[in-house]
């Protein structure tokens, strides 16, 4: 997938005047901000939890090369093909070379970030596979020829009119004047699209929320059961998952899915939580005849020892972009990749490079509600302001910020200048401001003043205010 | 260099560490010795809060319950509720030991045998576990129980014994380490919890998606 994380700004205006958008951000208070809330109020143990989960995550990474080493001998001995692909055309060429040697033609495929991550479904289609979503979110996104919008809800953009209108133009054969205004009417007709889709399909792929060391397990959690029926129907399964997914033992994602559903949708448990284990086995009536586990490197093993490790504890449940103010205004395709929202903000700057992800690190008020909410305890804020710091260093800080910043360093260093030029600005915007109470235009502020009103300062500065304070006494 | 090589040689000199002897006996303890975290307090009660526990979190995922005295009183449920919900009067089973020993005569059903058909409207399953702490039903692959049959029919009947509830997922773990041996495990574990759902439409949860549109538990004895 093209990086437009370059036009971020252009592309948050974008999304800011886009009026259907808007309105399909106004569910998601309702849809994930309380339900979480109330998920997690009715379990005592959930801040235990999280310590719980942060630990194994932070020993799984302390010692990522053993479990590997462990996950690949357990699942090779359950009979399943590992390959590990260091970098995304490596991932796409491995599952290519699956595709073409089962003679595949249709796959069919579960939710996968990973996916969107190496940009699959192109690649797929241009060596002549049809790739076909199964998750209600994705299949509306494929039908509009779009990429998803978030990473559990992927059509979180979309309204119901435009799903309607999206069925009617691209489901054909059907009776025209048919009932959609139902959702319950349009989700009964996805279903019956895609059962067809799952008994035809040559290869089935599914991402993974965890790899079990201990047993050479993929586990997939989805609502729908289209993974389900994706891996199972399929005679050939394909696992994609990143090497971040790894976890040691059973037990472990258990602790971690105590928190999944709950910080992901307010549920207690996800419907479906499926652990996939080898091919089928000699006498299984159903289930595919091959699975092969592929494991994506993609940069993550150099984050590792860096300011970046934190991040790889990511569960990829969404609670930092649901309850992200900036996420909440410009939704997820202005942020130009595919991770939106706070986590996206950490993660693709890593991924693609700072040079091209840097706008998003910047596009935060670090106000730390993503924080407050990650179920890993990732500290998202203070790895922002690390890019930031980065970014500056390497000097890839635009022109004006960078001699903005100059300036100021400029005053800090010298205490009584700043002093001398603080009090002498606080004055003048004092008496600009002192009839109004407020200002309504500012000099090299004007995008600032554009959309509110400068209190007017109090004529004096906070140090001189405190000094006066001070002598009172 | 083999890619795998490659990034084994990368994760090490990113963290900085050797394949030493100290690290490897750390990660082979945890993975023999797993140990079990934290276990909502919730979950660790009797026998009979127990069940009443698991009945009230399946009902809570949107799944129905029915308690039954013996697994003889199975087939005379799946007849009736079938009929309260007006489906066809058919339903298809694995090899599982209690459900063969089931006698279908009295209830005029078409009984199937074996993996699901797409034309299948209701299939009927054992769970090996139940877990209270979350109303979950545990399912395993194989001829006893065949995954599609969880997935493929609009109605899924699920027989679960009372004495097979237990408290948290960390003791249905220590259950299947029995049967299926350490470190295995059957194709497909299904922890199922509810029937099929998906929220993909304006955040709404819409009941049926791909899977069972209803999942029916009856808790035996």
């Amino acid at each position: 997938m093209d990086v437009r994380t370059p036009h971020f700004k252009d592309n948050a205006r974008g999304a800011m005047a886009d009026a259907s958008l808007q309105e399909a951000l106004t569910h998601i208070r309702r849809g994930f901000i309380d339900k979480r809330a109330r998920a997690v109020d009715a379990l005592p143990e959930f801040e235990a939890l999280r310590d719980s989960s942060k630990a194994i995550k932070d020993h799984t990474l302390a010692h990522l090369d053993l479990y590997l080493e462990a996950f690949i001998e357990r699942a090779e001995a359950a009979g399943s093909v590992v390959h590990i692909a260091e970098t995304a055309a490596d991932a796409r060429d491995t599952i290519i070379g699956i595709c073409r040697e089962a003679g595949a033609k249709r796959i069919t495929k579960g939710k996968s970030m990973i996916s969107e991550e190496i940009d699959l479904n192109t690649h797929l289609a241009e060596a002549g596979f049809v790739p076909v979503e199964t998750d209600l979110g994705e299949y509306i996104v494929q039908l509009r020829n779009e990429t998803p919008s978030h990473i559990i809800a992927p059509a979180v953009h979309v309204t119901r009119d435009r799903i309607e209108q999206d069925f009617r133009e691209k489901h054909r054969g059907l009776d025209p004047d048919r009932d959609l205004s139902d959702p319950k009417e349009l989700l009964a007709e996805a279903r019956t699209m895609l059962r067809g889709e799952y008994l035809a399909a040559d290869v089935g792929l599914t991402g993974a929320n965890f790899l079990i060391a201990e047993t050479g397990s993929s586990v997939i959690v989805t609502n729908e059961g289209n993974g389900d029926l994706t891996q199972t129907l399929a005679p050939v399964h394909i696992v994609l998952a990143s090497l971040d997914k790894l976890v040691p033992t059973l037990e472990d994602a258990s602790q971690i899915l105590r928190l999944l559903g709950r910080s992901a949708t307010g549920q207690d448990m996800t419907v479906y939580t499926t652990f996939s284990t080898g091919p089928r086995r000699a006498d299984d009536p159903d289930g595919p005849a091959a699975c092969h586990v592929v494991i994506l490197d993609n940069g993550r093993s150099s984050m590792l020892g860096t300011d970046y490790q934190d991040m790889l504890r990511c569960i990829r449940c969404g609670a930092c972009m649901n309850h992200c103010p900036v996420y909440h205004e410009i939704g997820g395709h202005a942020y130009g990749w595919v991770y939106p929202g706070p986590m996206g903000a950490v993660l693709t700057p890593a991924l693609v490079g700072v040079d091209q992800g840097g706008h998003l690190p910047n596009a935060s008020t670090l106000c730390g509600r993503c924080e407050e909410v990650c179920p890993m305890k990732i500290p998202l804020p203070g790895m922002m302001r690390s890019w930031r710091r980065d970014e500056f260093e390497r000097h890839l800080s635009p022109a004006t910020v960078r001699w903005g910043l100059g300036v100021w360093a400029f005053f800090a260093r010298r205490p009584r200048l700043y002093q001398a030029a603080t009090r002498l600005a606080m004055r003048i915007l004092g008496n600009l401001g002192a009839r109004r109470g407020h200002l309504r235009r500012l000099p090299l502020a004007g995008g600032w003043t554009a959309e509110r009103d400068l209190p007017a300062p109090a004529g004096a500065t906070f140090q001189e205010q405190w000094a006066e304070r001070e002598r009172r006494r | 260099m083999s890619a795998r090589e490659a990034v084994l040689k990368r994760i090490r000199m990113s963290l900085k560490v050797t394949d030493d002897e100290n690290r490897k006996r750390t990660v082979a303890a945890r993975l023999t010795e797993p140990p079990r975290g934290v276990i909502p307090a919730r979950s660790q009660v009797d026998h009979d809060k127990r069940i009443a526990l698991f009945v009230a979190m399946a009902e809570k995922a949107a799944a129905t319950t029915e308690r039954l005295a013996s697994t003889d009183a199975i087939p005379q449920a799946v007849a009736r509720y079938l009929r309260d919900r007006n489906l066809p009067a058919a339903i298809r089973h694995g090899d599982d030991p209690i459900l063969s020993a089931l006698t279908w005569d009295g209830t005029q059903l078409r009984v199937g045998h074996g993996a699901a058909a797409d034309s299948d409207t209701a299939a009927l399953s054992r769970a090996t576990v139940g877990i209270a702490e979350t109303g979950s039903l545990v399912l395993l692959s194989g001829r006893d129980n065949p995954t599609t049959l969880n997935f493929m029919p609009e109605a899924h009947i699920v027989v679960l014994r009372a004495s097979d509830i237990v408290g948290d997922l960390e003791t249905a773990w220590g259950r299947l380490r029995h049967i299926a041996g350490r470190g295995r495990l059957p194709r497909n574990v299904n922890l199922i919890t509810g029937p099929s759902r998906s929220g993909d439409i304006q955040q709404t949860m819409l009941m049926g998606a791909h899977g069972p549109r209803d999942l029916h538990i009856l808790v035996v004895g």
